[in-house]
């Protein structure tokens, strides 16, 4: 493999572009492929089809021998509020293999020292997104039980096909929750895909044990995703 | 001018759980590498396909293709590949004892393809 392949494939990665990587096993180049790109049509299908997988192999092409290998974007964890369940959850989510970031606008919530080795930023989540955009190999979790700050985050995370959308609240919260999506003209089935109560059913009572709950609901998600990395039918 | 790049770039410290990461700050600090990629899995495999192993022309290496059971094989064939240039596809099973003196305890076997970072 050139060194120029493999710093292509670093630096989809780095950006959360997935890429495919074909190796003619005879000896011959690499090629790199990134998810969005053009392909010329000999390409085209064995492509398309890795990035829908996720699945590398072996495949025969004309004669030759060539493995595919795909790199999807590590998945990872965004966290709505600065809260004390995040605090813990900043922790499990770095020893599990997410990467994690945490948006709160409250700067009181917010601050560096109630968090260290994880990425924080105190702005609105409407003002982050935009830029550094939602995908599907992310997890929501909306921790404020504010709906001004959560309700953006939580649509724009079903309207990406997020892996897992989950968002913290009582039964009244989320049936208000649900009330206010729907007339904001998301559809039922859609709002059906928001994880409430959030976390697995553990008896979870302090935010540690909310965190772990939370984290678990996420592998689950995770790992039970099918052949399109989607959870649930968003679009 | 290479040393010049030595230098910028070791402040870089990769992520050594990653394998590619690591591969590219080696090629960067002037090492000479080879990567090994599983490549086909049977029955009970340690690890999945795609998984990788980083080896530089020492010895030294990040990653894994097996649990721990094959990398010595792995990184012996590795350094001769660091040397001629010329990819290589090894193969292991379970107590593989004809072809190799290594094998999987877990039954299964596997595939490995192993080249060097050109360039």
């Amino acid at each position: 493999m050139e060194r120029s392949t493999l710093q292509a494939i670093n630096v989809a990665r780095a950006a959360r572009r997935a890429a495919v990587v074909v190796t003619d096993l005879s000896g011959g180049a690499s090629q790199v492929f990134l998810e969005g790109a053009r392909l010329q049509p000999e390409w085209d299908g064995l492509i398309v089809e890795a990035l829908r997988s996720g699945r590398a192999g072996v495949a025969a092409v004309e004669g030759r021998s060539l493995f595919v290998n795909v790199h999807l974007p590590p998945p990872r964890i965004v966290a709505i509020g600065a809260v004390h369940i995040s605090q813990a959850l900043a922790e499990l989510a770095a020893v599990a293999g997410f990467d994690m970031t945490i948006i709160d606008p409250r700067t009181a919530f917010a601050t560096p020292e109630r968090f260290r080795a994880v990425e924080l930023l105190a702005e609105w989540p409407e003002d982050v997104l935009p830029s550094r955009p939602l995908d599907r190999y992310t997890a929501l979790a909306a921790l404020t039980h504010d709906p001004k700050i959560d309700d953006y985050p939580i649509r724009t995370a079903l309207e990406a096909g997020c892996f897992y959308v989950g968002a913290l609240g009582s039964r009244k919260t989320h049936a208000a929750r649900v009330e206010r999506l729907g007339q904001a003209g998301v559809p039922a089935d859609v709002i059906g895909r928001i994880k409430a109560p959030i976390g697995l059913h553990i008896g979870a009572a302090s935010p540690a044990e909310i965190a772990v709950a939370v984290l678990a609901e996420i592998i689950e998600a995770l790992r039970s995703r099918d052949a399109t990395g989607r959870t649930g039918g968003t679009r | 001018m290479r040393h010049k790049q030595r230098v910028t770039n070791m402040s870089k410290e990769p992520n050594i759980l990653d394998p590619l990461e690591v591969a590219e700050t080696w090629c960067s600090d002037g090492r000479k590498v080879a990567l090994a990629t599983v490549i086909e899995t049977w029955g009970s495999a340690p690890r999945p396909i795609g998984s990788h192993l980083v080896i530089d022309e020492e010895g030294n290496f990040q990653g894994s293709v097996s649990g721990g059971c094959v990398e010595g094989a792995v990184i012996a064939e590795a350094m001769d590949i660091i040397e001629s240039g010329t990819p290589k596809i090894l193969e292991f099973g379970v107590a593989d004892e004809t072809a190799w003196r290594v094998g999987l305890s877990c039954g299964g076997r596997i595939r490995v393809y192993v080249e060097r970072i050109d360039g």
